[in-house]
C-alpha cells in the first residue's frame, strides 16, 4: 500500500495541551516537518519559552532547553556559541518575545546570531488568561484592557517583523499565518527558508506567525480564524520583509 | 612553577582558563571589569568565546544555554549586576547545571558605590532568586586562594551540577599578589550525558528544564535538590581557624576582613591577648561545626564584616548561645582598620560590651 501521509518524526507522540482551535499545533507540525525534511532533527537544539508553548519541550522530538520568560534568544545564543555545528531555534509567543524579551530578541538579531526564531503572535497573553499583550490591537478587549486597548494610554501594538527587519544582523524576516491550507503551505515554505539561512551560516532569521486564541478572544475556532484575517492581517501585513539576496 | 604577579580580577580569568573554561558571557560593571576585559583578550587566543551581552540578565541566560550544551562556562559581575542575574541563577540551580559566577562585591543597596563591601552575604548564601535552592559560595581572602578556588570551583560545579559563586570584593579584585596555578585534587566528575548536544539519532532527546507542573513532581525534585545540598554540606565545607582552642576572644571574618583581622590578632598577641580566628572559606555550606572547637572559657565572638552584620546570624547559629556574639562592621566602602578591630576586642576583654 502506498503511504500518502505519515506523522513527522519531528514530533513526539505526546498529546498537546493546546485549546481547541489554537494554531500552535499546526505551527509545531510545520516546524517539526521542516526540521525533518532539512535533515537536521538529530542535530537540533530547541529553546522553549514561557507562555502557552511552555511545554514545547515535550512535543518536539529533539534536544530541548526551557528558558525563562523572554530569555530564549539569550539561552539560544549560549547554546549556539558552544555548538555552532548544531541547529538552534527558539519558539516564542508575543508576551515572551514582544514584551519581556524585547532586549534579548533585538540583540540576538543585532549580533546576527545564527539562530532561528518562530514567533507566535496571537495578540493576547494566552497562558495567564487573556491579559493585554504589546501586540493586542487598538480597541481589542483583554482582561487588563477591559475597555479595549487605548493607544493614548499604552500605545499602539508593536510590529515585531517590521522592527527586526531594520536590523542588519537579521537576514530573514517574514510574517505568515496558518488560517487556510494555502497560508499553511506558505508558512511552511517561510519556515524552511528561514532555517536554511541558519544552515548556510548567514545570520539571524525569524518567522512571525499570526495565530489564534479562541479561548481568550471568546470566539469559536472558525470565528477566530475569521477575526484574525479581518482584524490582525490589516495591521500586521503578511509577507517577506527580508531575505538574503542569495536565497531570493 | 614560578609565581606571577597578578591583579585579582585578572587572576580569576587566568585561573578559569587554566580550569578549562572557554566561554565567558558578561556585562561590564565596576569594580570587576578587568575580568571581562581579560577574557575578551585571552579567550579568542585559545579558540574560546567571550561575548559581551546586552545586559546581565542576557549574560546569565547565555551561561544557562552554554552550560546546558555541556560547556565549562562562567560569568562575572558586581553587586547590582548580580541582582539582575538572580533570575538566571535560580533557573540554573533548578535545572541542575554547573557554572561559575563571580561576584566582586561593591556597596549597596541600589547603585550604592564602587568601593569594596561584603553586603551581598545574605543574597549569596540564602539565594536571591526564587525557590529553595543553594549556590556553593567560596570566599577567598588572598589572590592565591582566589586562583585555587576558581579552579576548584569549576570541579565542584561539575561534580554536583550546581552553580558555584566566588564571592570577593573590590579589594580582592583590585589588589595584586604573586600567584601560581596548581591543579586541584582530582575529583570523580560525572559525564555530561544530560547535555543538549543534538541526539545524533542515537539517544532520546535531552531536556534541560526546571518546570514541574505537578505538585508531587516538584516536591520530588526539591527533595532531590535538598539531598544534593546535604551531600555538599557534608563534603565541601572549607574553613581556616587559628588558635580557637586557647583564645579568650574569637574573631569570625571572611575574605578581605579576615586578612585585616589577622593583622589585628598579631598586634593583640604582642600585647599578650589570646585571640583566635575562624575564617569561613565556604560561606555556604557554612562551617558551623568549627565553632564547637572554641574553648569553653572564651569570653565572646567578634564578627567583623564590611556590612551591618549579615554573617552574625550564621555565627549565632554556630555558637548556639554558648558565647555572646558581638559585631563590628563598616559600610559604604569603608574598610575596617586593624586598630578598630583591636579596640573592639579589648572592649570584649574588658567586659565593656
Amino acid at each position: 500500500m502506498t503511504v500518502v501521509f505519515k506523522k513527522t518524526k519531528g514530533l513526539t507522540d505526546v498529546q498537546t495541551h493546546y485549546c481547541p482551535g489554537c494554531t500552535h499545533g499546526i505551527v509545531h507540525r510545520l516546524v517539526a516537518e521542516a526540521l525533518e525534511e532539512l535533515g537536521v532533527l538529530d542535530e537540533t537544539i530547541g529553546v522553549a519559552p514561557v507562555g502557552c508553548s511552555v511545554l514545547a519541550y515535550n512535543y518536539f522530538n529533539c534536544d530541548m532547553h526551557e528558558a525563562a520568560h523572554g530569555r530564549a534568544p539569550a539561552v539560544a545564543t549560549g547554546i549556539k556559541r558552544v555548538r555552532p555545528e548544531n541547529f538552534v531555534f527558539t519558539y516564542q509567543g508575543d508576551g515572551d518575545l514582544a514584551s519581556i524579551g524585547t532586549a534579548e530578541i533585538v540583540h540576538a538579531a543585532h549580533r546576527g546570531e545564527k539562530i532561528s526564531t518562530i514567533f507566535i503572535n496571537n495578540a493576547i497573553y494566552g497562558m495567564t488568561g487573556g491579559q493585554m499583550a504589546p501586540t493586542t490591537l487598538v480597541g481589542q478587549k483583554a482582561t487588563t484592557a477591559p475597555y479595549g486597548r487605548d493607544e493614548k494610554h499604552c500605545g499602539k501594538p508593536i510590529r515585531i517583523a517590521e522592527m527586526l527587519a531594520t536590523i542588519d544582523g537579521a537576514k530573514f524576516v517574514e510574517r505568515v499565518t496558518v488560517t487556510s491550507p494555502a497560508h499553511v503551505r506558505k508558512a511552511k515554505k517561510a519556515i524552511k527558508e528561514c532555517f536554511q539561512v541558519q544552515l548556510e551560516g548567514k545570520g539571524f532569521g525569524i518567522v512571525e506567525v499570526l495565530s489564534t486564541c479562541p479561548t481568550n478572544w471568546g470566539l469559536t475556532p472558525i470565528e477566530a480564524l475569521k477575526w484574525l484575517e479581518d482584524n490582525m492581517i490589516p495591521y500586521y501585513p503578511l509577507g517577506n520583509f527580508k531575505r538574503p539576496e542569495e536565497v531570493e | 612553577m614560578t609565581k606571577v604577579l597578578m591583579r585579582g580580577n585578572e587572576a580569576i580569568g587566568a585561573a578559569a582558563i587554566e580550569a578549562g573554561c572557554k566561554y565567558f558571557f558578561g556585562y561590564p560593571i565596576t569594580p570587576q571589569s578587568e575580568l571581562p576585559e581579560y577574557m575578551a583578550r585571552e579567550l579568542p587566543k585559545i579558540g574560546g568565546i567571550f561575548l559581551q551581552a546586552e545586559s546581565e540578565i542576557a549574560a546569565i541566560n547565555m551561561v544557562y544555554g552554554a552550560s546546558g550544551a555541556g560547556a565549562r562556562v562562567m560569568t562575572s559581575s558586581s553587586s547590582p549586576g548580580i541582582s539582575l542575574k538572580q533570575e538566571g541563577i535560580s533557573y540554573i540551580a533548578g535545572a541542575e547545571l554547573p557554572c561559575l559566577i563571580v561576584n566582586i562585591m561593591r556597596g549597596g543597596p541600589g547603585l550604592g558605590s564602587i568601593q569594596p563591601s561584603q553586603t551581598d552575604y545574605f543574597q549569596a548564601t540564602r539565594g536571591g532568586g526564587n525557590g529553595d535552592y543553594r549556590v556553593v559560595v567560596l570566599a577567598p581572602s588572598n589572590i592565591q586562594e582566589l586562583v585555587d578556588l576558581v579552579i576548584e570551583g569549576f570541579d565542584i560545579a561539575d561534580q554536583y551540577r550546581n552553580p558555584v559563586m566566588i564571592l570577593g570584593d573590590g579589594m580582592i579584585g583590585q589588589m595584586m599578589e604573586p600567584v601560581e596555578f596548581k591543579k586541584p585534587k582530582p575529583r570523580d566528575l560525572p559525564k555530561k550525558d544530560w547535555a543538549t548536544t543534538g541526539t545524533k539519532g542515537k539517544r532520546k532527546p535531552n531536556i534541560i528544564n526546571s518546570l514541574y507542573l505537578e505538585a508531587e513532581e516538584l516536591e520530588e525534585h526539591n527533595k532531590k535538590l535538598q539531598a544534593k545540598y546535604q551531600a555538599i554540606k557534608e563534603n565541601e565545607v572549607k574553613v581556616e581557624s587559628y588558635n580557637i582552642e586557647n583564645a579568650d576572644v574569637v574573631i569570625a571574618a571572611y575574605g578581605t576582613t579576615a586578612r585585616i583581622a589577622k593583622t589585628a590578632i598579631s598586634q593583640l598577641e604582642k600585647e599578650g591577648y589570646k585571640v583566635g580566628l575562624i575564617r569561613p572559606i565556604t560561606l555556604w555550606p557554612y562551617p558551623y561545626d568549627e565553632f564547637e572547637k572554641i574553648n569553653d572559657k572564651c569570653k565572646g565572638i567578634l564578627t567583623v564584616e564590611m556590612n551591618t552584620g549579615q554573617m552574625v546570624d550564621d555565627v549565632k547559629i554556630a555558637v548556639k548561645g554558648k558565647y555572646p556574639v558581638h559585631f563590628y562592621g563598616r559600610t559604604g566602602g569603608m574598610v575596617p582598620t586593624p586598630g578598630e578591630i583591636v579596640e573592639k576586642v579589648k572592649e570584649i576583654y574588658g567586659g565593656e560590651i
